[in-house]
């Protein structure tokens, strides 16, 4: 069985946001909503780097854990998906995640939280496949249909990888073998352990 | 003979000179090895301060920040964010543990001494004269925080232990549907309770500052152990330490639960998971003694609870609860 990750090459991404559109437009983010986003170090100084993030889809899930409703669940496949249904909308997992993947819509006064929206490595939730109810509150299913994440197909720079991740740390360690340079698996270890 | 006395003491002097600098000699010596390493890792730590990359990535997972051209009010510009799992490891790991035996241990020394010494009863019989306690604004007052005290622990405490406890019971469905009441209640009715706490600081903190007589109500131990009934004015030494753990725990619940209920401030989640840990150990704390509070307001002392209700306690129950307030009462009557 794959185990999905994701996995960006801070030595091809460019920021140029495609990754951030094709989310949105994909699963029909609402504004202020972000499931992925391009963070760029040094922005403007030599040694610019811009690395694009999402939830990273943990082994050891820290929003999981803290979840007071126990809403997330892992899939065959790894993937963290949630209960838009049993979500009280707390902010408890914002608070945990380390690569700021809980987003919250439907702000209202004095900053009341709507129901958690994350990254679903477009796969969905809980909702039957393909569903209207599963598009209004999770957005595409594109791993019930046999695809990967739309964010990942529409990189340019085939910057951002995803997929098994024996499958993606392959590609990568092929491309750094080529190039040359030191890996930086960046995030892998936080997300999926020493261990990957 | 005195030329044989010159040369033995330019012998002693030779022996004396040569041990000092052999003595010196070996004592110092090998700490050159010091000023070798100290020259070394000198130009190691140069290094290793000039590796853009590796102090590049390092910044990152020390949750360094960049630019982000998305805007949300929970877009971050951080990669990695460590603060999560250690609030994580300290929410689900000591808080979530430990303070439930602070509960367990409060509710099982009232139930043992209520089995082992019965209800705190008025010795002497009524006798129909009544003293008045509590005016009907402080009486006011206290019933609208203890409502609000009784639902936001409840609600509180869904939060923290629910999923243990209250999941097997209700299933997840069921439980998402209270937990999401539970929150709306907790978060709304949170700044109404801030405001009752505040007033009734200011309103009875003129009673309640510790004197003589308290020190001596502590050192017998309030009497409830010993049967006896030390000498107390308006609040007795007990009453005062609730007072003052109000003032501190309980301080510290409200600021910091307002601090969680407004996240439209911008508060980092750093903050938010330092603030959510104090809230919690400090609301067990206030918990466990408001227990204590509650059961010798009601079932552990007769005569009480009709201070609270009615405003109005007997005579009987003065004199032996609070004897100094009670002449005070007397003599305020008379003149």
């Amino acid at each position: 069985m794959a185990r999905m990750k994701f996995l960006c090459d801070a030595e091809r991404c460019i920021e140029c946001n495609s990754c951030v559109v094709a989310c949105k437009n994909e699963n029909d983010v609402p504004w202020g909503v972000n499931r992925r986003r391009v963070v760029v170090l040094n922005d403007g100084v030599p040694g610019e780097k811009s690395i694009s993030v999402a939830c990273m889809h943990c082994t050891d899930a820290p929003c999981a854990a803290v979840c007071p409703v126990d809403c997330f669940y892992t899939t065959d496949e790894g993937i963290v998906l949630h209960d838009k249904d049993l979500c009280i909308g707390c902010g408890y997992c914002f608070y945990a995640c380390p690569f700021g993947a809980p987003q919250y819509p439907e702000q209202a006064a004095f900053g009341v939280r709507g129901k958690m929206d994350k990254c679903t490595f477009c796969a969905g939730g809980p909702a039957k496949n393909n569903s209207d109810a599963e598009y209004a509150k999770y957005g595409s299913n594109r791993i019930a249909q046999g695809k990967l994440p739309l964010c990942a197909e529409m990189c340019a720079t085939k910057a951002l990888v995803a997929g098994d991740g024996d499958m993606v740390a392959d590609i990568y360690r092929e491309r750094v073998l080529k190039r040359g340079g030191r890996p930086q698996t960046w995030g892998w270890e936080t997300a999926y352990g020493a261990q990957g | 003979m005195a030329k044989q006395q010159k040369t033995k003491g330019r012998h002693a002097k030779i022996i004396l000179w040569s041990v000092v600098t052999i003595m010196l000699g070996a004592t110092l010596l090998p700490l050159t090895g010091y000023i070798y390493v100290g020259v070394t890792s000198a130009s190691a730590q140069a290094t290793e301060e000039s590796n853009p990359r590796a102090n590049y990535w390092r910044a990152v997972r020390e949750g360094g920040a960049g630019y982000v051209a998305s805007q949300g009010p929970y877009t971050t510009n951080t990669l990695i964010q460590n603060g999560g799992q250690n609030w994580r490891q300290i929410r689900n790991g000591p808080v979530s543990t430990y303070t439930p035996w602070l509960l367990a241990a409060v509710i099982g020394a009232i139930l043992i001494f209520h089995l082992v010494r019965g209800r705190i009863k008025v010795t002497e019989p009524r006798s129909g004269r009544m003293v008045e306690r509590w005016g009907m604004g402080e009486r006011v007052l206290h019933w609208y925080t203890a409502i609000l005290f009784i639902i936001l622990a409840i609600t509180g405490l869904s939060m923290l232990f629910g999923r243990t406890v209250l999941i097997p019971l209700l299933g997840p469905e069921g439980f998402a549907a209270w937990a999401s009441v539970a929150r709306l209640a907790h978060n709304y009715l949170g700044p109404f309770f801030a405001v009752g706490i505040l007033i009734e600081i200011v309103w009875w903190i003129r009673h309640n500052i510790p004197n003589a007589t308290d020190m001596k109500w502590f050192a017998q131990g309030g009497g409830i152990l010993t049967n006896t009934h030390p000498p107390a004015g308006r609040m007795n030494g007990g009453e005062k330490l609730w007072f003052w753990i109000i003032c501190t725990f309980g301080v510290a619940v409200v600021v910091t639960g307002i601090i969680l209920d407004f996240p439209n401030f911008e508060q980092s989640r750093e903050t938010m998971q330092l603030v959510n840990i104090i809230h919690t150990v400090a609301a067990m704390v206030w918990i466990a003694v408001a227990i204590g509070h509650i059961w010798i307001g009601t079932l552990g002392s007769e005569g009480s609870l009709e201070g609270m209700t009615t405003g109005r306690v007997s005579e009987e129950w003065a004199r032996q609860h609070h004897d100094e307030w009670l002449e005070q009462v007397k003599s305020r009557e008379q003149s």
